[in-house]
């Protein structure tokens, strides 16, 4: 087996009382997307901040494109290409002369430089905005001049650290279509999100971050498989109708084995029933006509598929009180 | 590529970046200039009869003889001042966590730096003292050795304060905080030998006035423009200048090695 591009064991941070990491192990394999996911605060930052060699670690190992940390971190620096969750451009000059910098600092000939730039500036559509200082960009183009910036050198594992924080719809699907690129092109990729359809959406492999280590580790298919949050929500306005579709699913005890009554919790408050469900169109369609065939007409009807609180529910809060959480409704 | 020879490419490379910035910005540098500009304009018109009185000179145009060798490193301290600014201003920039992941030669950052602000202060001592030839300035007994002499000497003592500036920029947390840090630099000049000699202080000042920095420097440029006995105060100012170089390279160079904020 060949090595992995990024590999961690054992790593530990932490700063004065506060403990960031306790034992982190992590491998990327070469040439893959590798996700990061956790919530603010949850040490996602250091953990890129020591792989691209920003920030020293209290103990662990760590080897990025074949390099040991410790001992050359020099030739890991010239392996990788970062970008930061804020952005990483030099305001002060205009776009085309950063991307010249950084041809400059990559001692590429003057002509190759140019010509990396020009093209890179074509290609993240920045063209027009080339002669004016980088800020006055917007924040999706200073993201798309960070990543043309860290592409210069050509780098074959790229960190990017929340790369789509803060940036609007359009320019969030732009960004994911530049690292589908990047992929394709066999550049591994080590992807830290707070979303988790972000992570759904372009990693091979993501792990979750909580309390300092890895909780949970797979493709996104598995990780789905933890989370216990997706269900379907049927609110009812009247009591009444509230307590026989109660009934009546109490009396199926389970409606063609697609709803398991485990879960199904009544909420006498809210006159709501929950049913879990991983919300497939087949699924909905059983549920549906189970309703129809009962006579059970809701007043709301909502699908509530995992999020990220469910992940961490689920991973962090074994046999706990069920929690209430935020609304994702499709 | 040698480490030596990608030491010096990437330091041009950040050298570059900086006189970029520096021509981009002109007026804070600009604005630094000022204090020494209107000092000059200020003891030569306004108070300058008094004071030529009291070094017992003739008329207005002895003091401004006087005057113009400290102001010229006055000048230098308040370039400085922009120096640690600006350093603050850049490490607080996500720019420099970018260069700290790259392959880069890592004293380039700061050398960049220095050598953009020393010939900042050059470019700023040569200004001010283009106003100070306007306004009667005269150093013609001077040979070009004392010229080329006083030029090594502004230029070494430049980079001195600019190294010790950069540690302060280093250290600050912001532009306001480095700019108070770096005020020694523009206020130790009033307390030397810059507009009165050491001698016409209070006795118990002298030795302050007389063993800072600025004192030593401005004796010793004031012998080499005009003439004077520059006695011990040669060997002072360059003990001194390489003394603020060492410390000043240290320091800035252990703050950046540090893992970042």
């Amino acid at each position: 087996m060949t090595e992995p591009a990024i590999s961690a064991r054992g790593l530990r941070k932490s700063y004065g009382d506060k403990t960031v990491l306790d034992g982190v192990d992590l491998a990327v394999p070469a040439g893959t997307v590798f996700s990061l996911l956790g919530p603010n605060g949850a040490g996602k930052t250091t953990v890129v901040k020591i792989l691209s060699t920003l920030l020293g670690a209290d103990a662990g190992t760590v080897r990025v494109g074949g390099h040991d940390l410790a001992t050359d971190p020099q030739a890991i620096r010239a392996a990788i290409g970062v970008t930061g969750q804020f952005s990483a451009v030099d305001g002060l000059i205009t776009g085309e002369e950063n991307m010249q910098l950084m041809a400059d600092l990559h001692h590429l000939p003057r002509r190759k430089g140019r010509e990396v730039t020009a093209e890179l500036l074509e290609r993240f559509d920045l063209v027009e905005a080339a002669k004016k200082p980088a800020s006055t960009y917007s924040g999706g183009m200073k993201r798309r001049l960070d990543i043309a910036m860290t592409l210069v050198g050509g780098p074959r594992i790229i960190f990017l650290d929340e790369p789509t924080t803060g940036l609007d719809p359009r320019s969030r699907h732009g960004m994911w279509e530049i690292i589908r690129e990047l992929v394709s092109g066999g550049v591994t990729v080590f992807l830290t999100t707070q979303y988790l359809e972000e992570a759904d959406q372009l990693a091979h492999r993501i792990a979750v971050l909580h309390g300092g280590r890895i909780a949970a580790e797979g493709t996104a298919e598995k990780l789905k498989r933890l989370v216990p949050g997706g269900h379907i929500r049927l609110r009812f306005a009247h009591p009444q109708a509230y307590e026989a579709a109660a009934s009546a699913l109490r009396a199926a005890g389970l409606p063609r084995t697609r709803l398991p009554a485990r879960g199904s919790s009544p909420d006498e408050e809210a006159l709501t029933l929950r049913i879990p469900s991983d919300g497939t169109q087949r699924e909905l369609r059983a549920l549906l006509d189970w309703l129809d065939a009962e006579g059970i007409e809701a007043d709301e009807f909502t699908v509530h598929t995992p999020d990220l609180d469910d992940v961490f529910f689920a991973l962090t809060a074994e046999g706990a009180v069920p929690h209430q959480p935020e609304e994702a409704d499709r | 590529m040698s480490a030596m020879s990608l030491a010096l490419r990437d330091s041009a490379t950040m050298l570059r970046r900086n006189l970029l910035h520096a021509r981009r910005y002109p007026s804070l540098t600009l604005n630094l200039l000022l204090t020494p500009v209107m000092l000059l304009l200020l003891f030569s018109y306004v108070f300058g009869d008094t004071m030529s009185a009291g070094i017992g000179g003739a008329d207005r145009s002895e003091y401004l003889a006087y005057l113009v060798p400290g102001l010229l490193l006055m000048t230098i301290g308040s370039t400085t001042i922009g120096t640690a600014v600006s350093v603050a201003t850049d490490m607080a920039e996500g720019i420099i966590a970018r260069f700290r992941t790259m392959a880069i030669h890592r004293g380039s950052v700061l050398v960049g730096h220095v050598l953009g602000s020393v010939l900042q202060a050059i470019a700023g001592v040569v200004l001010v003292g283009a106003v100070a030839v306007a306004i009667g300035f005269r150093s013609t007994e001077a040979t070009a050795l004392e010229w080329v002499a006083a030029l090594g000497l502004l230029t070494l003592f430049a980079l001195a304060l600019t190294w010790i500036a950069v540690g302060m920029g280093m250290v600050s947390p912001n532009a306001e905080a480095a700019s108070n840090t770096a005020m020694p630099l523009i206020f130790l000049p009033l307390i030397s030998s810059a507009f009165v000699p050491v001698d016409a202080m209070p006795g118990w000042f002298q030795p302050i006035a007389e063993y800072q920095p600025f004192t030593p420097a401005i004796e010793t440029l004031r012998g080499l423009l005009l003439g004077s006995e520059i006695g011990h105060d040669g060997w002072f100012a360059i003990a001194w200048s390489l003394a603020l170089t060492v410390l000043g390279y240290l320091w800035s160079t252990a703050s950046f090695h540090r893992d970042p904020r």
